[in-house]
């Protein structure tokens, strides 16, 4: 009898985390039942997996990006569904959250093919096959720079090459500390840019960081890099982020809406239980029509989607712990969003913004919206 | 606002026998500009590859797509970046691309200059760069050192419970464990071993002979994340001697049997050391001849193919399908005599319908997996007694690096097919 070898294909092997991974499966059986299963290990030891059932075609092929998956963390035709709808294993810790520290290093995922259509249990079963995949923050040849002058606190990431680049003044939210990875994926996408903590865990800091001179001393120091435009500087923020990233834009302690003189986009999830950040883009909306530069307003909002909209594919959660800069407390805080459509905010997000950047940072001859890099 | 180029290079990081596409945009339409390639080698050798292009009337070069009109490689070339990279003027003469280290990449630098340039690539500044990686291991793939039973070599397995197929992997008269392939193999699935069997001492030579190559085999089997009943022999040129004397052999059951610019005149026989074998050649090293630049051309010691039969494997014997590839253009071995009297061996045998020869015109002896520099003549160690000699071992870059490219392709196929046996609809197991 033939006992036919099943055939796990992830492609690319070793990709950008903002890259969409094709995974097939071939020589099976027709009409099989599998589940293709996916399985990470965090930086904090804890398990994140995700999983899909299908059923092989008549060639004894499973298509994830075309192939419905009939049940599991995810359904459908989901090309990126084995990693955006990770979640902690039966038996982890509570409050899970999943950010990567170290971008020198990539996420490992493991994908596994079983036979059947399972739902747990999976450490206890062999798969038919396993691939490992990476996910990477950083492209080969991004340079990762500590960054402490004048009193600033950052990290700043170069790409390849003789430049010079545009750059980007990142900034996270009220959580604090330094989140390299969203600047780290920038940067291999050819900007430099620098995240900046200005919430420190260590409460003594915090005092140095009290005025928009901490933050516009950090915005030079992107703009006066050998390798970096002057004149082409962007501001990105996350929730406390963006608001810090409105005031420097319109340079005063106030916003005042209408003194922004550059294009500024606007993500907000609709239902996002952190920040009231609808309500805050339609009155900021009404500000700039009032105020005649309207015009430089793009407004992203996306139905189902929470406060957490980051760079795609990596798992959504609606809740998570977290602790109180300024106390240490411990509390359990309320994102909002539901899996799928958070993922595919993240997803559309991340293109539009990255194209946003690359329209007003590196224009092409002819000045029209550059295709998709 | 002047635009600023901006080059990209996908997949970042790949596996070494993966394609790249390489797109320059945001240039002024009708732009004159150089791609170049840069790499500097375990040995810390530079090598390079160029190719002048024009940008479109959008301000784009799309490798892939647009011709090069000169450099290392000429028309339209998607991999000419790699693929023709040769050593920078000035470097050391005889150099060979070869990686030692499998566990890291093989990282080459790829930037835009402005210009038709075609040297001094190092005192100008680069319009736009990228790192780009190439990698023989997959993620997961695990190498182990293999000393059991006498036997040196080093195995690589695929991530995962197993079993898997195996590959047992003999490289030629160079020697040494040359790793790259076998982990290559394993990123696609195949527990492969690098067999070492030349060794530099000749005292131990002396005893390394048909029976070591048969523990390898068997070791391999026996592993438990390996198939025992799945396992395939590769081997390139005295390597594929190797392989093919085993294949006939009753002795050990491969399933199936690659052979790479090799020949069935040079035997391994049972009992015999691989020294002993060798002593063929020396017979008629007399018939080695120089060319112009003396490079030694070892392709007439083989010939004529001998009629005897007891001189040749019997190929006639053979009862696994057999993949030969050879060069047309190789001038170590005679490849393509040996592989047409292979043919003519088993059509009289009755067993050709188990032949498949892959024959490439301009290709040369040193057919390897794609994407990496070609070399039609470098340095050569002799084994055993370590002089050093200039080899010449033919093939043009451009068909030479298509022969790679379509070889691998079809040695994967092979592999595939024949140890991973394709489902056919009718067919059901219950897995």
């Amino acid at each position: 009898m033939v006992v036919p070898y099943p055939l796990l294909s992830v492609q690319p092997m070793r990709g950008l985390v903002d890259e969409k991974i094709q995974v097939v499966v071939r020589n099976l059986p027709p009409a099989l039942s599998v589940t293709l299963h996916s399985l990470h290990r965090s930086e904090d030891n804890d398990f994140w997996e995700a999983f899909g059932h299908y059923t092989s075609n008549d060639q004894g092929m499973v298509t994830v990006a075309k192939d419905a998956s009939l049940g599991g963390t995810y359904e459908g035709a989901e090309p990126m569904g084995l990693l955006w709808s990770m979640q902690p294993v039966p038996g982890s810790r509570t409050g899970l959250r999943l950010r990567r520290i170290d971008v020198l290093t990539p996420m490992v995922v493991h994908i596994s093919v079983y036979s059947g259509h399972m739902a747990e249990g999976f450490s206890k079963q062999s798969p038919l096959a396993i691939v490992v995949t990476e996910r990477w923050y950083m492209a080969p040849g991004v340079c990762r720079i500590d960054i402490r002058e004048h009193g600033v606190r950052g990290t700043l990431f170069l790409p390849p090459g003789p430049g010079p680049f545009p750059g980007v003044l990142d900034m996270w939210g009220g959580g604090g500390g330094l989140v390299e990875y969203r600047s780290c994926l920038l940067a291999s996408h050819g900007f430099v840019s620098m995240v900046l903590e200005y919430l420190s865990h260590n409460k003594n800091r915090n005092s140095d960081i009290e005025s928009t001179t901490y933050f516009e001393k950090a915005f030079r120091i992107v703009q006066e890099h050998p390798l970096v435009m002057k004149d082409r500087v962007a501001l990105f923020g996350l929730s406390l982020g963006a608001s810090v990233a409105l005031n420097l834009a319109a340079y005063s302690k106030d916003i005042s809406m209408g003194r922004i003189k550059c294009p500024l986009m606007l993500v907000v999830g609709e239902d996002d239980q952190n920040l009231a950040t609808v309500e805050s883009a339609k009155d900021m909306t009404q500000m700039m029509r009032a105020a005649g530069n309207e015009h430089l307003l793009t407004n992203l909002q996306y139905p189902d989607a929470g406060h957490l909209i980051e760079p795609p594919y990596t798992p959504h959660f609606r809740a998570s712990n977290f602790i109180l800069p300024q106390t240490r407390q411990k509390v359990m805080v309320l994102w909002g969003g539901y899996t799928k459509p958070h993922a595919d905010a993240q997803e559309d997000f991340w293109e539009k913004s990255l194209s946003f950047l690359r329209q007003h940072l590196y224009p092409s001859p002819d000045s029209v919206l550059n295709a998709k890099l | 606002m002047n635009s600023v180029p901006v080059l990209t290079v996908k997949p970042w990081r790949a596996l070494f026998d993966e394609k790249f596409h390489v797109v320059v945009r945001n240039l002024p339409p009708t732009q004159e500009v150089t791609l170049h390639s840069l790499h500097q080698s375990e040995d810390t050798d530079y090598w390079e590859a160029f190719g002048h292009y024009v940008s479109d009337a959008q301000g784009r070069v799309t490798v892939a797509k647009d011709e090069s009109f000169g450099g290392t490689y000429e028309g339209v070339d998607p991999m000419g970046l790699l693929a023709s990279m040769r050593p920078i003027p000035g470097s050391r003469t005889g150099l060979r691309f070869r990686i030692k280290e499998v566990h890291t990449p093989m990282v080459v630098h790829i930037s835009v200059y402005r210009g038709h340039v075609s040297q001094g690539f190092r005192e100008q500044v680069a319009l736009a760069s990228f790192v780009t990686e190439r990698w023989y291991m997959a993620p997961g793939v695990r190498r182990v050192d293999i000393t059991e039973g006498g036997v040196t070599g080093t195995l690589f397995l695929p991530p995962g419970p197993g079993p898997f197929p195996g590959v047992l992997d003999m490289w030629g008269g160079g020697g040494g464990l040359v790793e790259y392939r076998a982990a290559l193999l394993a990123s696609h699935g195949f527990a492969a071993m690098a067999l070492m069997y030349l060794f530099p001492d000749a005292q131990k030579a002396a005893t390394i002979g048909f029976h070591y190559i048969e523990n390898a085999f068997r070791l391999l089997q026996d592993h438990p994340l390996v198939a025992s009943d799945k396992i395939a022999l590769l081997g390139t040129s005295f390597g594929a001697s190797v392989a093919l004397s085993l294949a006939v052999s009753e002795t050990v059951k491969p399933i199936c049997c690659v052979c790479i610019s090799g020949s069935h005149v040079l035997t391994l026989k049972a009992n015999q050391s691989i020294a002993e074998s060798f002593k063929v050649m020396k017979e008629h090293v007399h018939k080695s001849r120089m060319d112009e630049n003396n490079c030694i051309i070892w392709r007439d010691t083989l010939l004529p193919i001998p009629e005897d039969s007891d001189l040749k494997v019997d190929v006639g014997r053979i009862t696994c399908p057999l993949l030969l590839v050879v060069g047309q253009d190789d001038t170590n071995w005679a490849a393509v005599e040996s592989a047409d009297d292979v043919s003519n061996m088993m059509e009289r045998a009755g067993n050709s319908h188990l032949l498949t020869t892959l024959s490439y015109p301009g290709a040369g002896h040193l057919i390897e997996p794609p994407y990496g520099p070609h070399c039609r003549a470098c340095t050569f160690v002799l084994q055993p007694g370590q002089q050093r000699v200039v080899v010449l071992w033919g093939g043009l870059t451009k068909p030479h690096a298509v022969a790679q490219e379509d070889s691998w392709k079809k040695i994967l196929d092979f592999l595939q097919e024949h140890l991973c046996h394709s489902v056919k609809p009718h067919v059901y197991s219950r897995l």
